[in-house]
């Protein structure tokens, strides 16, 4: 180690993607025993930043100086075999050998069981990883990380599914390794982990570096102003608006366990949202939430029993297809799994649910849809150079608006939304929590599950929470309080 | 224009097109028998099964999956049509008998096509089979039908209409070109701008998406291994007129050839991507490969390896243009 500490020193960093600069100009420094964090809104470059540091990118301009021993980068998305156990993970590719050259298996199992004790998770370092959570596959992301021993860690939003304690246990070890004399960059988009564990700051915005600065000498306001570019529009506020009729009307819903026999993953729903109100539902993970979406929305047709009503009509929903016949719509949680198809251009994205109302004489009406793709364009702000761009090239952000913008278009009744702001920018998790009371104001009814309490308690008119696959209990907006909700979704003990 | 330029070279069908108009014109310098109307026509008319069979294919194969059971589906339909139209349909049990016109037999060999492809995509969505392991079984149920139907002994002498539909021209062209030809307008035209062909590109790049915006995926799939089927069936009748005989083994190893023009037309195997015209220009490649080796008197074992070359180069160069692209 040098005597100034200084582990990556990297300068003037241009990198250029065909038709778009993601970097440009940016000087970055990790140092010993500091927790650098690194902000920015999707599409800032950080990642690519990040992919330069640690040997991604080969091919970029400026000066990169790297003195430590190694630079590991846990990856936002995981990158595990589900098949292999967690220490055949853990080790991939650098398994201990025994004196024959075979797999030392026990040494394997030893050294992985020791890295998980250290990250406080009761995961068996023999167990399959497909039948781990994605929580506890992020931590065996973490640990397979921390065994390569470099000296140099970067994290890119290691918490995103990760729960509260589990939370805290990788703080504490980021502590520790400080503490060791690790240099650690630590990318999130929480404003309580940048307060809790920052040494520096970097905000970077459009691919150039806004300012880096010591944590003491700047303010959350002050980085979340850095980030957007502009004086911070303070945080959203809802308009108050008249509620309507009952629109969407559950009794008595339950939910199978296919898993296990005679067990149910909901139990006795039964909940009436109206039109032009914003219903929250709240719990913590395994609660149900998304399971209560997808058996309203026909993803679960032989599991399902009890009973629907939209508008007052009795309907049997036994597919997407029939709710979106229905007139409902679900922005699900995991985009790039169950929202885009991401090989394909915005437009198509956008009409793809919408596409048979879209058609002239049974054919597809390239004018009608390229019209209606840029009015939704303009209306929700995607930023793109072109309808061509095809949804992958997005950020986050734009391609949350795209699925939100394929939607709209098949004017729904009912729109579900299932963590709408997950890893999305603020910006543009404002403009998303400004649609929302767009669309409730024009006598849409929405349901939005969401984790994060605040986001929750901004934007409903009423919040239900659910614990077990039951509902725990309801208020409305006027009895809204972090304590009383949290309190109502955690588990009865 | 330096971008248009870039944008037309990246179109999916570009790529091959040059690469067969370069080999067209290698071929034109390289023998003076190539460029002729008739060798051209030839061409053509052998190229028109393998096109009808890689039309279905590229339909498959943009939904994520695979047919390997065309090439015996064709030798079935050809069969039934066959042996329908010259030996009729008897049933002894209730003394009845059925004639078949020309027309009948084309009809009941669309029918067993049709069927047959819908059993393979029965299979894919009823029962989650992996569509290589369904359309495998399919492909020796239907050749071991075949020889069942057949008796192992080829059926001859179908009349005037079928060697017509073989062997005739109308307005100068072949009929089997015209065959092709109608298949595939329609099918391009089918799959750009009709809703089914857009959400068959949708299945294939993201099955789970596409059930969530309301897509019948099962059914989409369905249908297409029901149409898959039924090309096959085109293209065993075009091979049964064209010899006035229906064999029992034709259409061995069909389905190679249809991957491989496919997958020169540069649509991808895991779906979602690619086209009918690229198709088709993978097809004349192998078709212009087939008969330039021939007319440059290559021996047909070195023609093998050339062919398994031409289709790996293909696909890299196909890999190399999008890597450098991303």
């Amino acid at each position: 180690m040098s005597s100034d500490g200084v582990l990556i020193q990297a300068t003037g960093i241009t990198k250029r993607f065909p038709g778009t600069v993601a970097l440009d100009g940016v000087d970055f420094c990790v140092r010993a025993g500091r927790v650098h964090s690194l902000v920015g809104e999707n599409g800032a470059g950080k990642s690519t930043l990040m992919n330069i540091l640690s040997g991604v990118y080969g091919d970029y301009e400026g000066k990169l100086d790297i003195r430590a021993r190694g630079v590991a980068m846990i990856h936002q998305e995981l990158n595990l075999v589900p098949e292999m156990t967690v220490a055949e993970n853990i080790f991939l590719g650098r398994e201990p050998r025994t004196a024959l050259g075979l797999v030392d298996r026990r040494r394997m199992e030893r050294n992985a069981a020791a890295l998980l004790q250290q990250l406080g998770a009761p995961i068996r370092p023999g167990q399959a990883v497909r039948e781990l959570r994605v929580g506890e596959q992020q931590i065996v992301e973490i640990a397979k990380t921390l065994s390569q021993e470099a000296e140099v860690l970067i994290m890119d939003e290691p918490t995103s599914s990760l729960s509260e304690r589990e939370t805290r246990t990788l703080f504490d070890l980021i502590r520790d390794l400080k503490a060791k004399g690790n240099g650690i960059v630590y990318i999130t988009h929480k404003m309580s982990e940048v307060s809790a564990l920052s040494d520096e700051v970097t905000i970077l915005r459009d691919g150039r570096l806004v300012k880096s600065v010591p944590f003491s000498q700047t303010s959350i306001a002050e980085i979340i102003r850095g980030m957007v570019g502009r004086e911070g529009k303070d945080f959203f506020v809802k308009n108050p608006h008249g509620i309507g009729d009952c629109v969407l009307e559950m009794e008595g819903l339950c939910l199978d366990d296919t898993q296990r026999r005679g067990r149910r993953l909901l139990e006795d729903i039964s909940l009436q949202v109206r039109a032009g109100e914003v219903l929250g539902i709240y719990g913590l993970m395994g609660a149900g939430r998304s399971e209560l979406l997808g058996s309203v929305f026909g993803l679960y047709p032989d599991q399902v029993s009890g009973k629907v009503r939209i508008g007052g009509t009795p309907v049997r929903i036994r597919s997407p297809r029939d709710a979106v016949r229905c007139g409902m719509a679900l922005l699900p949680e995991d985009r790039k799994q169950d929202g885009l198809v991401m090989g394909m251009d915005i437009t198509r994205n956008t009409t793809l649910a919408a596409l048979e109302s879209l058609c002239r004489h049974g054919l597809t009406d390239t004018r009608a849809e390229k019209a209606r793709t840029d009015e939704y364009r303009s209306r929700l702000g995607i930023r793109s150079h072109s309808n061509r761009q095809t949804a992958g090239e997005l950020s986050g952000g734009n391609q949350q608006k795209v699925v939100l913008a394929k939607w709209l278009l098949t004017n729904p009744r009912v729109l579900f939304l299932d963590e709408p702001t997950r890893g999305i920018d603020i910006s543009a998790k404002n403009e998303i929590y400004k649609l929302m009371d767009e669309l409730s104001a024009s006598g849409m009814a929405l349901v939005v599950v969401s984790s994060e309490l605040p986001e929750i308690m901004a934007v409903s008119d009423r919040i239900v929470t659910l614990r077990d696959g039951r509902i725990g209990a309801e208020f409305p907006r006027e009895r809204f309080t972090e304590e009383s909700i949290l309190k109502a979704a955690l588990p009865a003990t | 224009m330096k971008a248009q330029v870039k944008q037309f070279l990246d179109k999916p069908v570009v790529k091959p097109l040059i690469a067969l108009l370069l080999m067209v014109i290698a071929m034109t310098l390289l023998s003076e028998n190539f460029a002729t109307a008739d060798n051209l026509f030839n061409v053509l008319r052998q190229v028109s099964v393998n096109l009808c069979v890689s039309v279905g294919m590229t339909l498959v194969i943009l939904t994520g999956g695979i047919d390997l059971s065309v090439g015996s589906i064709l030798a079935l339909s050809g069969a039934v049509a066959a042996g329908l139209t010259r030996n009729g349909l008897a049933f002894d049990g209730a003394n009845l008998f059925l004639g078949f016109t020309f027309w009948g037999g084309i009809l009941a060999a669309l029918l067993v096509g049709g069927f047959l492809g819908a059993f393979n995509g029965w299979m894919v969505t009823r029962f989650k089979v992996p569509p290589f392991v369904a359309t495998l079984g399919m492909m020796t149920i239907a050749r071991g039908l075949t020889m069942l139907y057949t008796g192992g002994f080829p059926i001859t002498g179908l009349g005037a209409s079928f060697r017509f539909l073989g062997t005739g021209w109308l307005l100068g062209i072949p009929m089997p070109v015209w065959v092709a030809a109608v298949i595939i307008v329609f099918f391009a035209f089918y799959m750009k701008k009709t809703p089914t062909g857009r959400y068959i590109y949708a299945i294939g790049g993201n099955p789970r998406a596409s059930l969530l915006s309301g897509i019948r995926v099962d059914r989409i799939i369905l249908w297409v291994y029901t149409l898959a089927g039924l090309l096959s069936a085109v293209a065993g009748l075009l091979v049964t007129a064209r010899l006035d005989s229906a064999q029992p083994n034709a259409g061995t190893g069909y389905e190679l050839d249809a991957i491989a023009a496919v997958v020169i037309g540069g649509t991808s195997l895991s779906g979602g991507k690619g086209s009918v015209p690229g198709t088709v220009v993978g097809a004349l490649i192998i078709g212009v490969l087939n008969n330039g080796l021939v007319l440059l008197d290559v021996s047909p074992f070195w023609q093998q390896v050339i062919k398994g070359f031409v289709i790996l180069g293909a696909v890299i160069l196909d890999k190399y243009a999008t890597r450098k692209q991303a």
